[in-house]
């Protein structure tokens, strides 16, 4: 098993710290992983993504021209990556923010409305753990209790009380997303 | 009389310090250099140092002080000894860590790791040589050249709309939290002599109690060399001129609320 | 080994190898991409624990003169930098290699010249192995292409350094050190006591005991004679670092009609490009130089009687494949391709220019 995927969106939206749970999820289930930020100055509002590969087996570049999933979060990523996911791969938006929705009819194409979902939930900053619930939905390339194990090694002890409601979070992006 | 009759223990009235060597040393006649070393010898010895202490020489004429005290040295790339020396204090504090710097070194090209190491209050001890020139590379503007003097690199003298104002570093430094002694001394007379020995007994002993803080000894010097005068005429116009402009006493002494 | 698997950084696994493999003391200043170096020390504060010295200095330049500082008095320290910070220590560098002094230093380079971007870039390969600083002198560079190597480069690197009395380099740029991979942290060795210092480094300024003369730490000699036989002697020192301590990785090269030669994380993005390639048919295989000094000529110089050509592969604008070069000595061509300034290819980019430019 292989999955190659790239989170894109605006910094400030969780991009990285999505990929650093999935990343950590993929090391509590045993998968060779890297994780690779787009790195820069712009901790808000700029672009950010992160490229993040989960394997069996050794994985070479960290670097990549195409992805098996792509997650985007605003206008421009979708500009960008759209274009970057493999035929029969997985592109998935958050709908808030995009003006102009994917066109590609050779790719598996989900909405997943987390930011307002989230305004609902009275929980904003579970925005990225609804879009990573949904991810593993539709591309369930690592088991929750892993996920969970790794939300508990990157979040500092005095943030696990946070765990139950990110739980929440990951379970109601399994609900929401469609195609 | 005989040779041997004289050189008796009991006649004994001077004598250099041990780890003073018998290099012949390479500085001018007149020159406050071997002076100040000799009381750095003194002092060391006089403390029980000698195995205990790592000093740090400079780029300049003092660049060859490692070859006539028998310590352990380290040489300094020019304006360095600072940061130097707060690495081996820091990962040897039970040791006598001390710079050796002229007025090039600590206040033209070595200004900010002078100014970061006192302010760190690095338990270092800097001894700091101003003759106002730069002797090694044959007579050129210090920071510290007083305004009008003629040097090789301001043959018309000091203009300080070109140059501008000789640098009083070691006022800066008094001004630093981080320093504890900052002392301007001279050895131009018996008096000095004493008085500069006794400040770096001072700063050496700082150096060693665990209670912090950077220590600065400047001493006023003489390079009749570079300013083309007799040893005799240099003291004499060191006291005229530079002595104005760099009076001497203790700057601060944080052990005395000064 | 502890098998305790992590993810982090490249920098941070720098960062924590130091701690584990006994180093006395880091001097760094922040500069993006390496910046994780010095903040990941002062979180874990290792003065609490091996006694571990961590000094954020007042700039680059004081940073490697308190490296130069505490290897002069025998101790394991190093300095982290970017590009631009890198530059700022090679008087200090040199200094060091002068008077023959073990240190390691880690260049996380970004693009240049001058302030340049933030972004990855591999334009220091001729600053780290043609000189850099003033003067004849060589740093033993390791290139890491991996979080693991990372990690391990810091012992190997200090490991090489005191072996020859040498600084040593590590080489990595800003994929490297920004991202996230397993790693397996190296055993934790204690920091030399004074009895291990005085054996292995009987030259340091450790304050001069009754038994012996004073021990002076200095790169000067205004004596040309001397300072001749001085640099003979170092001369002598590089030449036995290069008849032992050549590394390199060979990647699918059995069959190669085609060679990519590159390092760190260009030899990543190479794998991949090798992989892609082999799918369309061609043979292509990778040699990874891990030292960059002492550089893989001989093997080079083998694979120049095998493969149809080769490609050195770099992030900048042909500088490794002057020692490519060099080593085939016109047997085969050798080109170069590079993106430049921060932009990183891809691999399809690298298997587009194979077809282009050697087949």
């Amino acid at each position: 098993m292989k999955e190659e995927i790239i989170i894109a969106g605006f910094g400030g939206q969780g991009v990285l710290s999505m990929g650093k749970i999935l990343a950590y999820s993929g090391l509590m289930q045993g998968k060779e992983v890297t994780w690779m930020p787009a790195y820069g100055p712009e901790q808000r509002g700029g672009t950010a993504n992160v490229t993040v590969i989960l394997s069996d087996e050794k994985i070479s570049s960290p670097i990549l021209n195409e992805f098996d999933t792509a997650i985007i979060l605003n206008q421009q990523s979708l500009d960008k990556f759209e274009k970057s996911v493999k035929p029969g791969g997985t592109l998935i938006y958050d709908p808030y923010g995009i003006t102009k929705a994917p066109t590609r009819t050779d790719i598996n194409v989900y909405k997943i409305n987390a930011m307002d979902t989230s305004i609902e939930m009275n929980a904003p900053k579970s925005f990225n753990m609804i879009i990573l619930g949904g991810l593993l939905k539709v591309r369930p390339i690592v088991e929750l209790d892993n996920v969970l194990k790794g939300l508990k090694k990157t979040l500092p002890e005095r943030h696990h009380h946070l765990i139950p409601m990110n739980e929440t979070a990951l379970k109601k992006g399994m609900e929401i997303i469609e195609k | 009389m005989a040779l041997e009759d004289i050189i008796k223990p009991e006649n004994l009235v001077y004598k250099k310090p041990d780890i003073m060597n018998d290099n012949a040393m390479h500085y001018c006649p007149g020159c406050s250099h071997g002076v100040v070393h000799k009381l750095i010898a003194e002092v060391i010895e006089e403390m029980g140092l000698v195995e205990d202490s790592i000093g740090i020489t400079p780029v300049g004429c003092a660049v060859f002080a490692y070859n006539y005290i028998d310590i352990d040295w380290e040489e300094a790339a020019h304006g360095r000894a600072p940061a130097l020396a707060t690495a081996i204090k820091r990962l040897r504090p039970n040791k006598l860590v001390f710079t050796y710097q002229g007025d090039g070194d600590l206040s033209a090209i070595g200004t900010a790791e002078t100014i970061h190491a006192c302010n760190r209050g690095e338990s270092i001890a800097i001894i700091f040589i101003n003759n106002g020139i730069y002797g090694m590379t044959g007579g050129q503007m210090a920071p510290t050249t007083l305004e009008g003097i003629k040097t090789a690199t301001c043959p018309y003298g000091r203009d300080v709309k070109l140059n501008g104002y000789p640098l009083k570093i070691t006022n800066l430094l008094k001004e630093l939290e981080g320093t504890r002694f900052v002392t301007r001394q001279s050895v131009h007379t018996a008096a000095a002599v004493r008085k500069t020995k006794k400040a770096i007994r001072k700063a050496f002993e700082n150096c060693l109690d665990g209670k912090g803080g950077a220590n600065v000894v400047e001493v006023v010097s003489t390079c009749s060399s570079g300013w083309k005068m007799t040893p005799a005429k240099a003291n004499k116009w060191m006291e005229e001129n530079m002595f104005p402009a760099y009076p001497l006493g203790d700057l601060r002494d944080r052990d005395a609320n000064i | 080994m502890s098998e305790e698997v992590k993810l982090m950084k490249g920098n941070e696994a720098i960062a924590h190898a130091a701690i584990r493999c006994g180093c006395d003391g880091y001097f760094g200043y922040p500069i993006t991409p390496q910046s994780e170096v010095l903040e990941t020390l002062m979180e874990v504060e290792p003065w609490k624990t091996t006694g571990m010295v961590v000094l954020q200095a007042e700039s680059e330049v004081s940073a490697i003169n308190m490296v130069y500082g505490g290897a002069g008095c025998g101790k394991k320290v190093m300095t982290s930098s970017s590009s631009p910070g890198v530059s700022l220590k090679q008087e200090g560098v040199s200094y060091l290699a002068g008077a023959e002094l073990p240190a390691l230093i880690v260049n996380v380079m970004r693009g240049g010249p001058g302030l340049g971007t933030i972004q990855p870039s591999q334009a220091d390969y001729f600053q780290t192995v043609k000189g850099g600083g003033h003067g004849d002198y060589r740093l033993i560079a390791l290139a890491p292409a991996s979080v693991q190597e990372m990690a391990d480069f810091v012992g190997l690197g200090f490991d090489l350094a005191f072996k020859y009395r040498n600084p040593a380099i590590i080489l990595a740029d800003g994929v490297i050190g920004q991202m996230m991979e397993k790693v397996v942290l190296p055993d934790f060795q204690p920091r030399m006591t004074e009895e291990e210092i005085a054996e292995k480094c009987p030259w340091a300024a450790v304050g001069k005991p009754k038994n012996r003369e004073r021990n002076v730490i200095t790169s000067l000699e205004l004596q040309p004679d001397a300072m001749e036989q001085n640099n003979i002697r170092f001369q002598e020192k590089y030449k036995t670092i290069e008849e032992n301590e050549v590394r390199y990785e060979e990647i699918m090269c059995d069959d190669a009609e085609y060679l990519l030669v590159a390092f760190g994380s260009s030899a990543r993005i190479c794998q991949k490009a090798v992989e892609i390639a082999r799918e369309q048919g061609i043979k292509l295989g990778l040699l990874r130089p891990i030292t960059l000094w002492p550089f893989p000529k001989k093997a080079l110089a083998d694979y120049a009687n095998k493969v149809k050509a080769m490609l050195s592969v770099e992030l900048n604008a042909g500088q490794m494949v002057e020692d490519v070069r060099l080593a085939v000595n016109g047997k085969v061509p050798v080109e170069h391709y590079g993106r430049l300034g921060g932009i990183v290819y891809t691999p399809d980019e690298i298997v587009e220019a194979v077809k282009n430019k050697i087949m």
